[in-house]
């Protein structure tokens, strides 16, 4: 079967291509980019309507599916559809299941449900040590050849610089990149908040923005000695940013990444409007407004390297109770589009191309997975964004199991259209009704 | 009033002085014969804690039968806190019972908070974490007004372990609100990040801190804190922070000595200071009662004129 879009703005910066271009697609991949491609009898024609965005589809490189083992939170089936609604083609899920994903087991289950739900790509991440206990490798080679693209201990860093030595030098063999939650567990402590005037007068224990530096500054330092690559999880301090910077100009192979609630809020939701509300209860926490300002600036100057938004679902009972008694995170995968549009690209912070660079491009090929582009040939992953649709987010009606979004109610502008995986729709919004794909 | 108490943070001067002038009506009630008038016959308080207390449960407990409510306790231990029920579970079903005030103490900053979203009742903070102790900051005042007859201008020096301490920022909140000029001196171990915002000077020389004090006021070092390696030993906190009567003599010659209670003796302050002549600690306990019985009444509606009659 053959779908012919017609007449959208095609923004596929690996190609060089920002335009009204018509994009061919068949058997599930993309036949052909071109103006004005010449129709065929058995061509479904979908006109795009102006405004409106054809892109390479978005890669979400850090969320939780929580599945197996707390399916409560979410699901594999649940996660992937708030993905798709979120405009992901594909995720990539994080180890910290239950079982442990550290070993081939669990990451063929997490495979066989995303083939059940068929709806976004599932990239699975394998553990580093064996059930993320900080002490003995996992068996890398193998979670690799089950399907693992990267590797961590995220929820918390891998536990020695040892280890870490280790990691990088053997995920090195297979050019896979260790991705840390940087965080030195001692200053950390029993820390819930940013270390600062906000956590000093509501009286919340505070995490110093040091705790995530010096983490990263050490395996910046470990990916030197050893030539490995490391990826810098939800990178939320300025202190961090300055740390990768340093590498980078090192030539330390390091990249790194910043959620959207890093770069939209502050500490300062910590008293107002909802005092001690638990949704914006987040590891890294919100910092304070210069940190924030430091992650817009590295989005703009290119010293970050992507988008991620650390989904990290959790069950109302969960969240319903004292603010230090609460689990870290919030959900992302459904407001990260919106809020991208609204604090990036109608402020004026990064163009389209580099917005698509942070969401597809560079997600792609630090996972070392297909997608990033348009290219003739490439599986049909897509996203057909709406940069001016007026969005309100409504948690309750989220396609994500859990609703725990410190966003709910918030009016933004752009959003999605439609996402296309392998050549087929799974997803249109409903809101978007001119779009017939 | 407002609905709830939660802090000071909430509250206007107006305000603060409308419960200070109501307490002065409340202590006379404390004097006399027949300790008891009938202002909230017919209301339940439900004093609900979740940490131990002897002073503030008590003094709520003597404050709310003074006014004739009918009173509950209910104490962490005989709770079903241990049968793993949540704090939301318990406010719901507390609830359901249908309280006109419940006094909450629980060892989670905002416990109150999350409390009176769930609840209709109003809601007294007896102490949240490391957040805030509003009554215990308004019977502060209570007593520094006593004996100094004001609030703004005088010279207050907080001195103790600052960042845990919910008795510091309810404090600094209210005594700063009324024009009081407020430095806080401890172990910078010991001291939150960006207190200063709040309008106060931070001094980690204590005696430095306490020259020309007109009020000083002691907080509680937890022992266990050693563990957390924030100072070396008991011993030297004495050495560099415990108040003795020399340190006192760089102060005003008639400052007044504060301690919210419980003391460690000779880790915080010495005893001859504690049971000096400048010490008034004992009679901040006695001005509790009658804070809270202002507190208890205004929350429950009533105006201050009234409240003795």
């Amino acid at each position: 079967m053959k779908r012919l879009l017609r007449g959208g703005r095609v923004v596929d910066p690996v190609n060089g291509r920002d335009g009204v271009f018509d994009l061919l697609i068949e058997d599930g991949r993309i036949a052909r980019v071109g103006v004005a491609l010449k129709v065929e009898n058995d061509t479904a024609i979908v006109d795009v309507p102006p405004g409106l965005v054809i892109c390479p589809g978005l890669i979400d490189m850090h969320v939780h599916l929580r599945e197996p083992g707390q399916e409560h939170k979410e699901t594999v089936a649940t996660g992937t559809a708030a993905a798709v609604a979120g405009g992901f083609t594909a995720v990539a899920c994080m180890p910290n299941t239950s079982p442990i994903n550290d070993n081939a087991g669990v990451t063929g289950y997490i495979l066989g449900k995303a083939a059940e739900a068929k709806l976004s790509r599932v990239y699975p991440i394998g553990a580093v040590s064996r059930g993320q206990k900080g002490e003995q490798l996992a068996d890398i080679a193998e979670l690799r050849a089950a399907g693992c693209v990267a590797i961590t201990d995220d929820g918390k860093p891998v536990a020695t610089a040892l280890l870490m030595r280790r990691a990088l030098e053997y995920a090195g063999m297979f050019d896979m990149p260790v991705i840390e939650h940087c965080e030195e567990q001692t200053l950390k402590g029993d820390g819930v908040a940013h270390e600062g005037f906000q956590a000093s007068a509501l009286g919340l224990r505070g995490i110093p923005g040091e705790a995530e530096s010096i983490m990263a500054l050490r395996d910046i330092a470990l990916a030197e000695l050893t030539g490995g690559v490391v990826h810098i999880a939800h990178m939320s301090a300025r202190q961090t940013l300055d740390a990768v910077r340093y590498g980078k100009a090192r030539g330390a192979r390091v990249t790194c990444e910043v959620t959207p609630h890093h770069f939209v809020l502050t500490d300062e939701m910590l008293g107002a409007p909802l005092a001690y509300d638990t949704n914006v209860k987040m590891n890294p926490p919100l910092r304070e407004v210069a940190d924030r300002d430091a992650m817009l600036a590295g989005l703009a100057d290119g010293s970050v390297d992507a988008i991620a938004t650390d989904h990290a679902p959790h069950h109302y009972d969960e969240k319903q109770v004292e603010f230090d008694q609460a689990p870290f995170g919030i959900t992302g995968l459904e407001t990260a589009v919106s809020l991208c549009f609204d604090r990036l690209i109608h402020t004026g912070v990064v163009t389209l191309p580099r917005l698509i660079e942070l969401l597809s491009i560079n997600p792609a090929q630090i996972l070392r997975v297909p997608g990033g582009s348009l290219t003739e040939g490439a599986p049909a992953d897509i996203t057909i964004l709406a940069p001016d649709l007026p969005v309100t987010v409504v948690a309750s009606r989220m396609r994500s199991m859990s609703k725990n979004t410190p966003f709910d109610g918030w009016k933004l502008r752009g959003g999605v259209a439609a996402t296309i995986v392998g050549g087929r729709t799974v997803f249109l919004n409903p809101a978007c009704s001119e779009l017939k794909v | 009033m407002r609905k709830d108490l939660l802090g000071i943070a909430d509250l206007t001067p107006e305000e603060i002085y409308r419960v200070l002038d109501t307490a002065d009506a409340m202590r006379e009630i404390g004097e006399r014969e027949i300790k008891k008038v009938p202002t909230l016959r017919g209301k339940t308080v439900v004093n609900l804690f979740y940490e131990p207390s002897t002073r503030t449960r008590t003094s709520f407990e003597i404050a709310e039968k003074r006014l004739s409510a009918d009173t509950l306790n209910i104490a962490v231990a005989a709770s079903s806190v241990l049968k793993g029920e949540t704090l939301s579970d318990t406010a719901m079903n507390i609830e359901a019972m249908a309280p006109d005030i419940i006094v909450i103490r629980h060892a989670s900053s905002g416990a109150c908070h999350l409390l009176s979203r769930i609840c209709k009742s109003r809601i007294i903070n007896a102490g949240d974490g490391m957040h805030e102790h509003p009554t215990q900051a308004l019977l502060d005042a209570f007593t520094i007004r006593q004996h100094k007859k004001r609030i703004e201008g005088l010279k207050v020096v907080i001195v103790g372990d600052l960042l845990h301490s919910r008795v510091l920022r309810s404090n600094v909140l209210l005594l700063t609100m009324l024009g009081a000029d407020v430095c806080v001196s401890g172990p910078p171990t010991l001291i939150p990040k960006g207190i200063e915002r709040l309008g106060v000077s931070v001094k980690t020389d204590v005696d430095a801190a306490v020259r020309d004090a007109d009020v000083i006021m002691m907080l509680r070092i937890q022992q266990e804190r050693m563990q957390g390696a924030f100072f070396p030993s008991l011993r030297e906190y004495f050495n560099v922070f415990g108040m003795t009567a020399a340190r006192v003599r760089r102060a005003k010659p008639d400052v007044i000595i504060m301690h919210p209670g419980p003391m460690n003796r000779g880790v915080e302050i010495a005893s001859d200071v504690a049971d000096g002549p400048y010490s008034v600690i004992l009679e901040q306990v006695a001005n509790g009662v009658a804070v809270r019985m202002a507190v208890l009444y205004l929350l429950a509606g009533g105006v201050e004129d009234e409240a003795a009659a």
